[in-house]
Parts: structure tokens; C-alpha cells; sequence
């Protein structure tokens, strides 16, 4: 175990309902890791979407408050797991850092005294994966190797765009490829690996999300891919959820697993992490037989 | 007909709203054509992305207050990180979709919610802030 890092953490609303899943496993990876995650005492939505609109400012004061609540808790780093919750705060602490003056501003507008700062650094924990942790610490923990499991990484466009928050090149990302291969798996470059899912456009175009879906997956699918590792819910969501409607108009598409790349990371360090909660049906046979099942799953004994 | 783009003619009005909305710049745009060709929403739009900044150069209000392509954008950047001139197109989409809602336009399809009720909070929250004033 290496030498012990302690991380603010902000959670966001969907982590603590429909990707509890993704929370548990993250939190049982970082333990094992020696990362100490420390959630926010309290916190509120981070808006989910930072607003394009160069004069409103009223769309961006719930990512403030969250980040005058980490500077009032001392810390000076907050990590995300949520893509969008990822984007919207980094964007929002940006118009701190920047010369965009957005700091009078809203300090201002807050009647805050002192204000922010503008100091807290916001984290996507696949970041601080690679800037505190090595690959081979995961290596070392690995009980289930994926043994040649090929698992494609998806980025979406969140954690990528725009180029001032990205975490790793906008048009060619592998930050989780050191990840993924220190558990065994094979990991799959697709062209689509940086392109929307359509996002929130769920909610009101369905037809054209269940398009990019089909898209998506085709073309994972098309590299070989076994498996999608995600890192935000709405994009789980999208190519997970809608995939029953995808293969209405495209029955020939094999059913694609869907997974958050933390749960590929505990499965494969044998770590318990199943919630239970709100799980999207998933085909996935096909990848609970080539990944070997965590410890409190019910079919382990039968897979054995 | 001689035609004369810019922010400075008197006749722009409606260029020069879009200009101040999303701070960005109108006429630096070339219309290259990169950002409609990686748009992931371009199929589903009536004036593709590189055409919604020639329609605001031309100050074609009428065809920008119609349009439908603006609530087909999801704000992914594509267009921003390849716009060989630094365009954020998003913030342009952003601003004509706002012009419309300030005019009443505001969209007027429910999200699936109601027959869906397995969207996760992140879709809807999105929703409603990028949809509705």
C-alpha cells in the first residue's frame, strides 16, 4: 500500500442514486490504494450544465457554493467522479483563474465577504489516478486479471472539452489505457471513443440519442470490443439503457456491456462494491463469463 | 447585389446580440466547414452548424429565430477544440437558443420523463437549466 493521500470529495446527485455503483466501486478502489476520500459535509447540485451565456451569472452559483464549502472545510482540492459534475465545477472555478474578471463579479453578486478565492484545484479522479498513483500499485492488487478482456474506454466529451479543463488530449485520449492494462485487459482504441453520447438531449430527442448510441457502440464493436468502460452516468445511461431501443432498428448489433471503469478496476482487485441500487438491466452474460464475478455476487458459486 | 458583412454596419442588429451573448467573434468564421462535419448532432439539425454562423453574419433573423438546429446542440465542444479561427460555436448555438426562449420561443416538447421514469436526475437537471429560462 503506498503512503496515504486524503482527497476532498464532491459527489454530486447522481452518484448517490441512479450510479451508486460507480460510488461504491470508486470508493472501494481508492481504499485499497490508500487514497482517504473525505466527502464534502455539505454540498449542493453543481448545476450539471455550465451556461454558455456571457452575461447571466445566475447559472453558475451553484458550482460557487460548492466551492466556497471545500475552502470553509480547509481543503484546497476536491475530486469528482462524475464527468459533467467534473466540467461544470472546473468551468465555473475557471472564471476565478481566468481574466474573465468573474471574481469581482460574483463575489459581488453573493455579497460575499471575503469572497472565494478562486484557489480550490478541482480533480476528475482518473487525474488523480495518474498524478499520485502508479500503475503498478493497481498491478499489485490485482487478484482477477481481465487476461486479455478487451475492454474499450469511452471519454465522451466532458472530461475532453472544452481545451481548457480537458485531462488529456481532446482528440486522442488514453489516460485510462495505463489503467486498464495494469488489470490484463486488452485495450480497445475506437474512433468514437471522444464523441457525445447526445448527453442530456435524452430527455427531449430521444431518436437522435438512440442514433449516436448505435453509433457508438457499433463502432467499439466493430474494434472488437467486449466490453465500454464510462466515467459519467448520463453517458452509462444513454449507451446502456437506450441499447433495448437500438437493437429494435438494428437487431443485428450484439448486446455491448456497459461499465463504469471503477467497477472494471474493483472486479478486477476482488473487491466488494454491489449496491443494488437502480442497476440498468444489462445483456451482459457475455462479459460476467470472461470477467470473474466480485465476491458477493449470487452467481459466483454457479460460475464456479 | 453587393453584400457587406460586419459587426459595425448599422443593418446588424441581430449579429451584434448573438456577439454580445456568447462573446464570441461572428466574422472571424470562414466557413471552413470543420465544425459541421464533426458535429454528432448534425443529422438531426435544419441549419448545420456552420451555416447558423453565416445566417447570424447575414443577420438573417428570421431564419435564426426559426431554427431547430440550436436545441439539437448538446454543448460538446466538438466545433470549439477544431474551429481553425477559435470560434466556440457552442456559445453562438447557446446564444441563438436564448434569443429564441427571450422571445417565447421556448421549446415546447416535455422531456420523456413522464413515460420514462428511469432517466437518471443528471438528464433532466440538464435538461431543464439548457432548455428552459
Amino acid at each position: 500500500m503506498s503512503e496515504g493521500f486524503r482527497v476532498a470529495y464532491f459527489p454530486g446527485c447522481t452518484l448517490k442514486t441512479d450510479a451508486r455503483d460507480f460510488e461504491s466501486s470508486a470508493l472501494a478502489v481508492a481504499r485499497a490504494l490508500g487514497i482517504e476520500v473525505a466527502e464534502l459535509s455539505r454540498w449542493n447540485c453543481c448545476g450539471t450544465v455550465y451556461s454558455l451565456d456571457a452575461v447571466n451569472l445566475m447559472p453558475r452559483l451553484a458550482s460557487v457554493h460548492n466551492l466556497i464549502r471545500a475552502e470553509e472545510e480547509g481543503f484546497s482540492e476536491i475530486m469528482t467522479l462524475c464527468s459533467m459534475c467534473y466540467n461544470t465545477l472546473k468551468q465555473t472555478n475557471n472564471l476565478f483563474t481566468s481574466k474573465n474578471n468573474g471574481l469581482a463579479a460574483i463575489n459581488d453578486f453573493l455579497c460575499l465577504k471575503p469572497g472565494y478565492s478562486g484557489r480550490v484545484k478541482i480533480y476528475h479522479f482518473l487525474e488523480f489516478l495518474r498524478e499520485k498513483i502508479r500503475p503498478e500499485q493497481v498491478k499489485n492488487l490485482v487478484v482477477s486479471p481481465l487476461d486479455g478482456v478487451a475492454v474499450a474506454p469511452y471519454y465522451g466529451c466532458l472530461l475532453l472539452r472544452p481545451k481548457e479543463i480537458a485531462i488529456d488530449d481532446p482528440e486522442k485520449p488514453e489516460i485510462l489505457t495505463p489503467i486498464l492494462s495494469a488489470l490484463g485487459a486488452k485495450v480497445i482504441d475506437f474512433p468514437l471513443n471522444n464523441e457525445c453520447c447526445g448527453a442530456y438531449q435524452t430527455a427531449m430527442h430521444q431518436e437522435a440519442v438512440v442514433r449516436r448510441t448505435y453509433r457508438i457502440i457499433n463502432s467499439a464493436q466493430s474494434e472488437g470490443a467486449d466490453m465500454i468502460a464510462v466515467s459519467c452516468p448520463l453517458c452509462h445511461y444513454n449507451l446502456s439503457a437506450l441499447q433495448g431501443l437500438v437493437r429494435s432498428t438494428h437487431p443485428g448489433l450484439k448486446a455491448m456491456p456497459i461499465l463504469y471503469f471503477t467497477e472494471v478496476m474493483a472486479r478486477a482487485m476482488g473487491l466488494d462494491y454491489r449496491t443494488g441500487v437502480r442497476v440498468i438491466p444489462q445483456d451482459v452474460a457475455a462479459a460476467e463469463a470472461r470477467l470473474r464475478p466480485s465476491p458477493n455476487d449470487p452467481g459466483r458459486e454457479a460460475v464456479k | 447585389m453587393k453584400i457587406i458583412l460586419g459587426n459595425s454596419h448599422p443593418q446588424s442588429l441581430f449579429a451584434q446580440r448573438i456577439e454580445a451573448l456568447s462573446r464570441q467573434k461572428l466574422f472571424a468564421c470562414y466557413q471552413c466547414g470543420k465544425c459541421s462535419s464533426g458535429c454528432p448532432m448534425a443529422e438531426s439539425m435544419d441549419l448545420l452548424p456552420n451555416r447558423v454562423i453565416r445566417e447570424a453574419q447575414l443577420n438573417n433573423e428570421p431564419a435564426l429565430m426559426s431554427c431547430r438546429a440550436v436545441w439539437f446542440c448538446s454543448s460538446c465542444f466538438a466545433c470549439a477544440v477544431r474551429c481553425p479561427k477559435g470560434i466556440d460555436i457552442a456559445r453562438i448555438m447557446e446564444a441563438v437558443r436564448t434569443l429564441q426562449m427571450m422571445d417565447g420561443k421556448s421549446i415546447t416538447e416535455k422531456p420523456s420523463c413522464e413515460d420514462n421514469g428511469t432517466l437518471p436526475q443528471i438528464a433532466l437537471i440538464s435538461h431543464f437549466r439548457k432548455f428552459n429560462m
